[in-house]
């Protein structure tokens, strides 16, 4: 595997932002009650991380270290300004249901950790690759935990109602009220982990 | 010996599941038949040599038998709601017998599933980690059909089986490993998953043998809930011929069965006090507040309704769950007590605290243990600490 694609591949599950860093979990748990909100955040998330890190990356070596936090900041603010501008010009409702939590994507640990381990030491494209991986890690969990919480939760997926088509509710099935509150999707994110950590033994710490 | 041909029977089949025959994979399945039917005959080779009459197994057997009480007055209770209800609507009234029938008839598939579902999962658990099957789901098994609406759907109750097993107890380690009671977790999952088949005014009556339709009928709590003052005496309560979770409502029943724990020692007396303790004490300063109808209701009706006895003996006493020290089951028992009744009246969105209090204790049994124990280290290390200085001077 050449550098590039083992800087993209590895967040995506070995080193996954959500189950093994355990970072932005609260996001996780805010949006993911159902699917479009949880894969237009996937998305958002993606393209800060990346923007952020590549453009962290290019700075790297003008930023003085002792404000290079606000600094850090600066950057990826403007551009959680610019993805919250444009989604609430493309997809309103969206916007409005993820509501602060497009703003908060700004103290995301994600964004903020990738900067500081990754972007302040790498060249540009390793950097922007990096952050690619990890938006999609953490998308790829994001767009599990909506697709199980809405399909269970509510009974449709994208506002489809896909338990209304398959009969069920005319055969006693009823929608779990569990799932959609957010103690749920804490435990699904922990099923996650533990099938990932008894599939890939690597993780295991004790 | 009667059971001699069964005793045969084992053995012979027994290298059929043991290493080098032809099904090794199930030899955890084989043991835990063989060890139910008898006395497990494994001789400790090394190390420390005790040994009790009672095992885990054999504690588990007693716990159901003090369910037992419980559950046949659970199961006419059952027949007899309805046909109360019956009777109101202008129907005819069931014989005793037939009310225990029908109830039997409610009972025995939900009982079915509990231990279908649970003990499956087990099963398979002790296959996949190879360890012998543990006991603990005999009697969770039969605690979660007892404290489930008896109109719960049969499916929601297997998915809360399967949830309480898998995540309330496997996944930290299995029997002996979980901090929550599992049958609780049940009760929990159904509560807020499918809230309209557990709680509020108008449901836990069947109405007919097989189907899962509900009658109307009021339960005690509900009935507060929503401020009114409850129909029932609390001589019913006692008795427990009143709507309720299947069978939780008698108090006499219950306390046959705490008789019995407390007689062979499996429950421990210290958390069955002070859970009454702290709910009565609950109890009395609403009293003397008493802002609402509510907070006005005679402190001992604390004790008698809803699962509050049920969870005081058979739920907070787990010994697995509840504070393993002596000065910690005070305090864990008086605090189940406490919250529950707190719960009851302040937030009328919950109307059966007892669940939510026991879980929540259950949480933090294990600090309170952590604080009992450094506590007295710390008392007998200043005792120490004082002897030398005699010692010197």
């Amino acid at each position: 595997m050449s550098k590039m694609s083992k800087i993209f591949t590895t967040p995506l599950l070995k080193n996954n932002p959500i189950t093994v860093q355990v970072l932005g979990i609260c996001s996780c748990l805010a949006v993911t009650a159902q699917l479009k909100p949880a894969l237009v955040m996937a998305i958002s998330v993606t393209v800060v991380v990346a923007l952020a890190n590549l453009i962290i990356s290019c700075l790297r070596n003008t930023i003085p270290p002792r404000i290079r936090i606000i600094v850090q900041l600066v950057v990826v603010s403007a551009l959680v300004i610019l993805v919250n501008q444009v989604l609430m010009a493309f997809v309103y409702d969206v916007s409005k249901q993820l509501s602060v939590y497009v703003g908060l994507i700004i103290t995301n640990c994600i964004v903020m950790g990738r900067l500081e381990a990754f972007a302040m030491s790498r060249k540009p494209m390793e950097s922007l690759m990096d952050g690619i991986g990890n938006g999609l890690g953490y998308g790829i969990i994001l767009v599990i935990l909506g697709f199980v919480r809405e399909l269970f939760g509510s009974g449709t997926l994208f506002g489809y109602p896909v338990m209304e088509k398959l009969g069920l509710y005319k055969i006693g099935y009823e929608n779990n009220g569990l799932v959609i509150m957010a103690p749920m999707a804490l435990i699904l994110v922990g099923v996650i982990i533990w099938i990932q950590r008894t599939k890939d033994k690597d993780l295991l710490e004790d | 010996m009667q059971m001699q041909w069964l005793r045969n029977y084992i053995d012979k089949i027994k290298p059929t599941f043991s290493e080098g025959g032809k099904f090794p994979w199930l030899s955890a399945t084989f043991g835990g038949f063989e060890t139910f039917a008898f006395t497990p005959n494994k001789v400790t080779r090394k190390g420390s040599h005790v040994r009790d009459a009672v095992d885990m197994k054999r504690a588990m057997i007693t716990v159901v038998i003090a369910l037992l009480p419980a559950l046949l007055f659970g199961m006419w209770n059952i027949g007899y709601q309805t046909s109360n209800t019956l009777v109101a609507q202008g129907g005819e009234a069931f014989s005793w017998w037939y009310c225990f029938w029908f109830g039997l008839v409610r009972m025995l598939p939900m009982i079915v599933v509990s231990y279908v579902v649970g003990l499956g999962i087990e099963f398979t658990y002790a296959q996949i980690r190879g360890h012998e099957v543990y006991e603990g789901f005999l009697v969770s098994g039969i605690i979660i059909p007892m404290i489930v609406p008896v109109t719960t759907p049969l499916w929601q109750l297997a998915l809360a089986v399967a949830f309480a097993v898998i995540i309330g107890k496997e996944c930290f380690g299995g029997t002996g490993m979980n901090f929550l009671n599992p049958a609780l977790v049940a009760r929990a999952f159904l509560f807020f998953s499918y809230p309209t088949h557990m709680s509020g005014d108008a449901v836990w009556i069947a109405a007919d043998m097989w189907g899962s339709d509900a009658l109307t009928g009021a339960t005690p709590m509900g009935q507060l809930a929503t401020g009114l003052a409850p129909q029932a005496s609390a001589l019913d309560m006692l008795i427990g011929t009143i709507p309720g979770c299947t069978c939780e409502t008698s108090v006499i029943a219950i306390a046959l069965g705490a008789i019995i724990l407390l007689v062979s020692g499996i429950a421990s007396w210290r958390t069955m006090l002070s859970v009454f303790v702290g709910g009565g004490l609950m109890g009395l300063l609403f009293n003397a507040i008493g802002a609402n109808s509510y907070m006005q209701l005679p402190f001992y009706y604390h004790w008698l309704m809803g699962g509050f006895a049920f969870g005081a003996v058979f739920m907070a006493t787990d010994p697995v769950t509840s504070a393993q020290t002596n000065c910690g089951k005070w305090i864990y028992g008086f605090l189940i007590g406490a919250f529950a009744v707190l719960l009851r009246v302040i937030n009328p969105a919950y109307p059966e605290g007892m669940m939510l209090s026991i879980l929540l204790m259950n949480c933090f049994a294990p600090l309170i243990d952590h604080c009992i124990i450094s506590r007295n280290i710390k008392m007998r290390q200043r005792r120490a600490e004082a002897a030398r200085k005699e010692v010197k001077a």
